[in-house]
């Protein structure tokens, strides 16, 4: 009952820091003028022409892809089995289960995998190659161990120890509709949990930023049309 | 002398990534500007008394003005796509020229006085405090960064490290710690007109034996106009054309392109120059006033028309910024775009036959083209994006038989810097300027094995100077670099109208 109370109470306060720190962040990002019209070059000309580059930034990582081979594989890789295994997860928050989420649930099983492969792989490169080993802090491996250890609990509990599933979602969608039901008290889901608010907490304050970020960084987000279009700004002085 | 005091890069055919050698470039630092190079620009002149609140507080107010350095700041995950994408790491070897580690000496100090993570778990986040070694590692390495853009390429969320050396140059100046070399140019801008500091009259002879000169040499009478009202083009062209080698073959070609087309044109003693170094130390204030100059000196002459010659930042400036800083330029001909490069011109009168070239006039030359990283990176030409790069090439091509591009990877959008843009070229930085040079210099010495290029035609008057500096260290004839319009101005054919 206490574990029920404790973890109910702190899956309120983590997603109230998660939804209220991130919007600061975007609100703070939006508020701020971008001056100067500065895309990186050869940009679009028109909004759709930025709508098409910034979709392909974030579904296909298109810059990352230019830059280097490994860290685009094993980059891509994590993130796009992280959004199967998050739509899997969808499961335990809906009732009933929405149909094409019950049909990928298999997918997102592979999914598990797959991520620990990327973040694996980018864990390698981290220690491996000098130059980015160099560039590494303490909390860029603290941040690949939370999601490792995530990824890693996660699969205990489908393949190890096996969490009493059924009681796991009364417990969430008793969270969401107010009509609390215990937790199970499985060691391998209370630690896949923790490390989940963990990372719900940590998330407006660290490099994971980088997710709204990329929707506001002015090099991928302007238009390459400053003769056509006189882009003035708030702050500046205008000509004497 | 300075070149018996490091050792040049050795050419590698395949190139390889140099692994980390921490502080080798810790002594490379440009002269200091003195009271008399900041004052003319709104700076203190020495370092002021409370600089780490003064820094800070500059810090806080770019952040807030800049939505680029303030994105930049939170989003990088240290993922090392761009460690090995800048010329000057490649060359040098020191991590602190890895984009992301330049970003990071700004990074750190923001973390550990802007972000809460910071403030409680510095030593978690590589967040550390604002010392005066700090400031002294700012000086350096933001001064071994030209602004090529080369790593936002590479960065999935876009970061651009110039945005942040601009900050990082605009701070520095804000404490009172300036860069001798862009600060005192700046000055003689405002003083004179120009980053040379040629006056007035001494403009004007030169400009009066460049027309003997030519006529001399072709018996036609191409016209070098100065303040001449009424004219329909204004040239903007950076002052090194006046005379430096090879930029003034690039001056005579675009003479000859105006002579030939028979449109009238004029330079200005009032904006005797394109060079906008404003730019380079992040500074909106001093960048709209040099660019001032500029509309004012249009407005005077009562032109139609402004066209700006060969030069890369100064493109970025004219093509990006001009608009916002000093536009409207509604009092010009709207049949135009303001401004046009004069690659864009002389491509359009081309295409409309109004010129005629005969490119056998430079069967001599093998011709490769470096593309400057302001021009492919930060602007365009024409109308469509990419125009950057195919405008100045059907250019080349029309002037000469046999061109050749370098090795994909290092031309268009991922083409190196010279090694000296962006407030560098300098002689106090002439290591950094060579060792940065060795990515395009290996590119270039692959093509002069495969292809027996002879020359490499620029269009920019940084990288014409740079590359004439430093190829002699690399054993590279320094007259192997020409100018695209000395290349037209060759091999233009002259019709009686």
């Amino acid at each position: 009952m206490v574990l029920t109370a404790v973890f109910a109470v702190l899956f309120y306060i983590a997603t109230a820091i998660l939804v209220i720190g991130i919007a600061a962040r975007v609100r703070r990002y939006a508020k701020t003028p971008s001056p100067l019209v500065i895309p990186t070059t050869p940009a679009p000309t028109t909004r759709a022409g930025v709508t098409a580059r910034m979709a392909r930034e974030v579904i296909l990582f298109e810059s990352l892809f230019k830059g280097s081979k490994w860290t685009w594989l094993f980059g891509w890789v994590f993130h796009f089995a992280m959004v199967l295994v998050l739509a899997r997860h969808l499961r335990y928050f809906t009732e009933p289960v929405w149909g094409w989420v019950a049909a990928i649930q298999w997918l997102g099983l592979y999914a598990a995998f797959a991520m620990a492969l990327g973040l694996a792989g980018l864990w390698a490169r981290r220690l491996l190659v000098d130059r980015v080993r160099y560039i590494s802090s303490p909390s860029d491996h603290l941040m690949l161990a939370l999601l490792m250890g995530i990824v890693l609990s996660g699969l205990a509990m489908k393949y190890v120890w096996h969490t009493d599933v059924v009681a796991l979602k009364a417990f969430m969608l008793g969270i969401i509709y107010i009509d609390y039901k215990p937790l199970p008290a499985d060691p391998a889901l209370i630690v896949h949990l923790s490390l989940v608010i963990a990372l719900m907490i940590v998330f407006p304050f660290s490099k994971l930023l980088h997710a709204p970020g990329v929707f506001f960084s002015p090099t991928r987000n302007m238009r390459d049309d400053p003769r056509e279009r006189r882009h003035v700004t708030p702050w500046a002085p205008e000509r004497s | 002398m300075a070149k018996s005091e490091f050792e040049t890069p050795e050419i590698k055919r395949i190139p390889e990534i140099p692994p980390v050698r921490i502080g080798s470039m810790a002594h490379s630092q440009p002269f200091r500007a003195k009271p008399e190079h900041q004052a003319p620009l709104g700076f203190p002149g020495e370092l002021v008394d409370d600089w780490k609140q003064v820094a800070l507080d500059k810090m806080g107010e770019l952040l807030g003005k800049y939505r680029s350095l303030q994105v930049f700041m939170d989003a990088c995950v240290k993922c090392g796509a761009c460690t090995d994408k800048c010329h000057y790491y490649l060359g040098t070897s020191d991590p602190k020229n890895m984009p992301v580690a330049r970003q990071d000496l700004m990074r750190s100090v923001y973390r550990r006085y802007f972000t809460v993570a910071g403030k409680y778990l510095p030593k978690l986040v590589g967040a550390v405090d604002l010392t005066e070694e700090v400031v002294e590692d700012w000086y350096r390495y933001y001064h071994q960064c030209s602004e090529c853009r080369r790593c936002s390429v590479y960065c999935p969320y876009g970061i651009d490290t110039a945005e942040i050396t601009m900050a990082g140059r605009e701070i520095l100046d804000a404490i009172g710690v300036g860069q001798k070399y862009a600060n005192e140019i700046i000055g003689k801008v405002f003083k004179i007109g120009n980053n040379l500091g040629l006056p007035e009259p001494a403009l004007k002879d030169t400009l009066e034996g460049l027309e003997e000169e030519v006529e001399e040499d072709i018996e036609v009478p191409v016209k070098f106009p100065l303040d001449e009202a009424g004219a329909d083009v204004l040239l903007v062209t950076p002052s090194a054309d006046f005379f430096a080698e090879p930029h003034v073959d690039g001056l005579i070609g675009y003479a000859k392109v105006f002579h030939q087309a028979g449109i009238s044109w004029t330079l200005s003693s009032h904006a005797s120059e394109a060079a906008n170094f404003g730019l380079f130390i992040g500074s909106y204030q001093n960048m709209q006033k040099v660019a001032m100059r500029i509309r004012e000196a249009a407005l005077e002459l009562g032109v139609k028309r402004i066209v700006v010659g060969e030069c890369g930042h100064a493109w970025r400036v004219a093509y990006s910024f001009w608009n916002t800083l000093v536009g409207p330029f509604d009092f010009l001909d709207p049949n135009y775009p303001v401004p046009q490069h004069i690659c864009e011109f002389t491509h359009d009168l081309l295409k409309r036959g109004a010129l005629r070239l005969d490119p056998s006039a430079n069967d001599d030359k093998v011709v490769t083209f470096h593309d400057s990283c302001n021009v492919s990176r930060a602007s365009r030409m024409g109308d469509f994006p990419g125009g950057q790069f195919v405008i100045p090439r059907e250019l080349i091509r029309a002037a000469c038989n046999r061109f050749v591009d370098m090795e994909p990877g290092t031309t268009h959008e991922a083409t190196y810097c010279c090694g000296g843009g962006g407030g560098l070229l300098t002689d106090d930085l002439v290591e950094l300027r060579v060792k940065g040079a060795l990515p395009r210099v290996q590119a270039l010495s692959r093509v002069i094995e495969d292809d027996g290029v002879t020359h490499m035609a620029a269009i920019c008057a940084i990288c014409k100077s740079q590359f004439t500096k430093v190829l002699p260290y690399y054993g590279l004839g320094m007259d192997m670099i020409v100018s695209v319009h000395q290349l037209i101005g060759d091999a233009l054919v002259f019709d009686e109208h």
